[in-house]
């Protein structure tokens, strides 16, 4: 089965709500069948906006939207067959659960029994049979959650938005959740487009994400590409740790570049800079700088440390290096033959390829 | 076993119910120190007057206090034939003690109220007693009768026994357009006379339209102020409550202003072509009058409570009905408008219960078909110092909306209300 990559695409769209500030500035997004999408991005940076066009509650101001190759800016909320998850579950507090989701099969004036099969398959794949008559009051915020994803998916719609719904939920529900709506995602197959500001939701749950800044699309890729090899300053900084240093391009080849700092210079991995002179911004993830390196590595330095913080499962260790006194390494903590001392200087090594050049901040 | 049934004991030894009672006994005080002037208020307030007036409308005591010796001795009388000479002689030594005290005026006017026809029997009474035409010593039955014809005649004594009792129902009977005949059964008064009935059914169907379009003005508008961004619905509550602050007297008188014929609303439909100049249509001193009046005055507490109730309501529910494939008329009905129920239900009570006891307004704009049961209530404490009377309609109005909000809390559930 082929499946359709432009099952729901968004064309040239711009929104504004006063007319005078962009809020989603030439977005074009191509999502295909069945895939979990996320977006990803600090608050205000459009993406909320993004999801409510697509569900139909605001309307872009420019571009097109089209869900399986038609327009659908035109098409009401209810008639686009767009199940929807809210922030606050939105569950009617005066209908019981089985009401609740019989909702939108009663609208959609299916048989009686065919609803109580279809509210039994749904409640049985959150694992809330039992629940029917229980009013959402007498729910727990997790049981809610749960309903409230049964509910946008009772009517099997072709896409299933999420709205940040595990924002209210305590830190393991929210763990476990992540888990269970990933597994829901994988048996039905349906496409989910997942709205969240949390990068570890977004990572453990995604196909593919979307990083959204200041009204743009900033990358679209998979989780571990988007960890790995951002594209630009923002991404590195706003998915995961990351070590910065600012500089100057002071020589160039096709994989490697020589990056002037204030004190001393480094190679890096040019992957937003294109000849001497360039400014840029060096970002190192915490785990790829290692503490006395045994494999040769093209680049060595020597840092004094700052200070070191126990987190059980690794040791985070601060450095002055090269001028930067915000320099994190990540030492696991099988290693515990180190000798990390504050003002110890130690020697540390990285390779130039996963130090990348991006564009300065 | 043993240690179920064993008392708890604090640590100090005392047990653990009469510390805890003795811990809280203070804030009990306390509590209820603070509560204390106002419980003492309502009491003096509401609570006394109303049993105040309750005594009031159905005391009977004065005539009971006027011919103890004529009841005593007509206890025994069957009320068939004309009563025993007894009778006749206690009838006139309590009459005799009424001249004296010159309190007859008052008995006649009291025995004329239950049946027409006694002032001039017992003016003449009076006036055979005021010269001693009435000898003692000789049959005083045969006297009495010979003073008027009425006298001769069962029914009027019949009409004296009736009033024996120190109670009455007959201000309520009357508020109903009732009476108790000579039978004691309950009749309703000839046809003609049956005013009251029609000021009840009025009152109670002006409260009820004015309920219905406080309601269907009230609805929008809360809703409006409850999804208004701030600046905007700030502005409207404001003009919503403008009303409240400004006095009642001064908004009826306003709404004469605009409604009356040569007012600005009917000058306007002249302007427009809508009327012509000689043909202006009544709008005021009727039932129009008082519903537009009344409707704008309680408007705002038909708004208040619903937007209170409407400002929790969140958006992303109706939001939720519409992506689950409701239409906004079927997310609205099947969402919304059960969850303002409360809000509804509180709205309705308060505006209805104050309009069915509301006075200036439907006085000043009502005109005779547009005057209320209350407007009955105050022509009788002020005009006719019937108190009494007043008294037994304003409980019966007491009462009604007593039984209004019994109903509700059957059919709807007090729990249910939200004011605020």
């Amino acid at each position: 089965m082929s499946k359709n990559t432009e099952f729901v695409k968004f064309a040239k769209v711009d929104k504004s709500y006063d007319g005078k500030v962009l809020v989603v500035k030439d977005l074009n997004l191509n999502i295909s069948e069945g895939e979990f999408i996320t977006m990803l991005g600090p608050s205000g940076s459009g993406k909320t906006t993004c999801l409510m066009m697509l569900a139909g509650f605001e309307t872009p101001t420019n571009g097109e939207i089209y869900l399986d190759s038609s327009p659908i800016s035109n098409i009401p909320p209810h008639k686009r067959g767009i199940g929807m998850v809210f922030q606050n579950y939105a569950l009617f507090p005066h209908m019981t659960v089985f009401e609740n989701l019989a909702f939108p099969l009663r609208v959609r004036k299916i048989e009686k029994e065919e609803i109580e099969k279809k509210v039994d398959k749904a409640l049985s794949m959150v694992s809330l049979s039992g629940f029917e008559s229980r009013m959402p009051a007498q729910l727990s915020g997790g049981q809610q959650q749960r309903v409230a994803v049964a509910r946008a998916l009772v009517f099997d719609p072709a896409v299933v938005l999420m709205d940040e719904p595990l924002g209210a939920l305590d830190k393991n529900l929210r763990e476990s959740m992540q888990y269970e709506i990933k597994h829901i995602h994988e048996n039905i197959g349906v496409t989910v487009v997942y709205v969240t500001h949390d990068q570890g939701e977004a990572l453990t749950m995604s196909n593919r994400i979307a990083v959204f800044n200041d009204g743009k699309v900033q990358q679209l890729s998979s989780p571990d590409k988007l960890y790995e090899e951002p594209v630009n300053s923002f991404v590195a900084e706003f998915i995961g740790e990351n070590n910065t240093f600012g500089g100057e391009v002071v020589d160039i080849s096709k994989d490697v570049c020589k990056v002037k700092l204030n004190k001393g210079e480094i190679l890096a991995n040019p992957v937003s800079v294109e000849s001497k002179g360039d400014k840029t911004t060096v970002s190192i993830r915490p785990e790829r700088a290692l503490i006395n390196p045994k494999n040769k590595m093209d680049n060595n330095q020597i840092g004094k440390i700052e200070e070191v913080i126990y987190h059980g499962d690794h040791t985070r260790v601060r450095l002055d290096l090269l001028g930067n006194k915000e320099f994190i390494l990540k030492v696991p903590n099988s290693s515990n033959e180190l000798d990390l001392k504050l003002g110890n200087e130690i020697k540390v090594g990285w390779n130039s390829q996963d130090a990348r050049a991006l564009d300065p901040k | 076993m043993s240690s179920e049934t064993k008392q708890i004991l604090t640590t100090d030894g005392i047990p653990l119910e009469i510390s805890l009672k003795k811990a809280e006994r203070k804030n009990k005080i306390k509590a209820f120190l603070l509560v204390a002037p106002l419980l003492l208020f309502l009491i003096i307030t509401y609570v006394f007057p109303i049993g105040e007036m309750f005594t009031r409308s159905i005391d009977d005591k004065m005539i009971t206090n006027m011919l103890p010796k004529t009841f005593k001795s007509m206890e025994q009388w069957d009320g068939k034939e004309l009563p025993s000479e007894e009778v006749f002689a206690s009838f006139l030594s309590d009459f005799k003690i009424l001249v004296e005290n010159k309190k007859h005026g008052k008995l006649a006017q009291r025995l004329n109220k239950e049946k027409n026809g006694f002032t001039s029997v017992v003016k003449k009474l009076f006036r055979q007693v005021k010269r001693n035409k009435i000898d003692e010593t000789q049959n005083i039955k045969e006297q009495i009768m010979k003073v008027h014809k009425r006298w001769r005649d069962v029914e009027y004594w019949q009409a004296i026994k009736r009033t024996a009792p120190p109670y009455t129902s007959a201000k309520y009977l009357k508020a109903m357009d009732m009476y108790l005949n000579e039978d004691n059964k309950i009749v309703q008064v000839s046809e003609d006379r049956r005013i009251h009935r029609i000021l009840w059914l009025r009152t109670v169907e002006v409260a009820f339209f004015v309920t219905v379009f406080c309601f269907l003005m009230g609805y929008p508008i809360a809703h409006l102020l409850a999804t208004l961004p701030m600046k905007y619905s700030n502005l409207l509550m404001i003009c919503v409550l403008l009303p409240f602050w400004t006095s009642l007297l001064v908004r009826t008188a306003s709404w004469m202003i605009l409604l009356q014929q040569q007012g600005v609303v009917n000058d306007f439909f002249v302007i427009i072509g809508l009327v012509s100049d000689d043909n202006r249509p009544e709008m005021m001193y009727n039932k129009v009058g008082t519903y537009v009046a009344m409707t704008q005055i309680l408007l705002p507490f038909m708004v208040l409570p619903l937007y209170s109730v409407m400002k929790t309501i969140s958006p992303s529910l109706m939001r939720a009905g519409k992506s689950l494939g409701g239409t906004p008329f079927v997310a609205f009905w099947k969402v919304y408008f059960p969850l303002t129920i409360p809000g509804i239900g509180a709205g309705c009570l308060l505006v209805f219960i104050l309009a069915i006891g509301y006075y200036i307004t439907p006085a000043l704009v009502g005109g005779a078909s547009g005057t209320l049961i209350s407007n009955q209530i105050a022509y009788h404490m002020k005009t006719t110092l019937d108190w009494s009377f007043a008294s037994a309609m304003g409980l019966m109005l007491l009462g009604g909306v007593l039984v209004i909000y019994w109903l509700y809390n059957k059919l709807v559930g007090v729990d249910n209300i939200k004011l605020g």
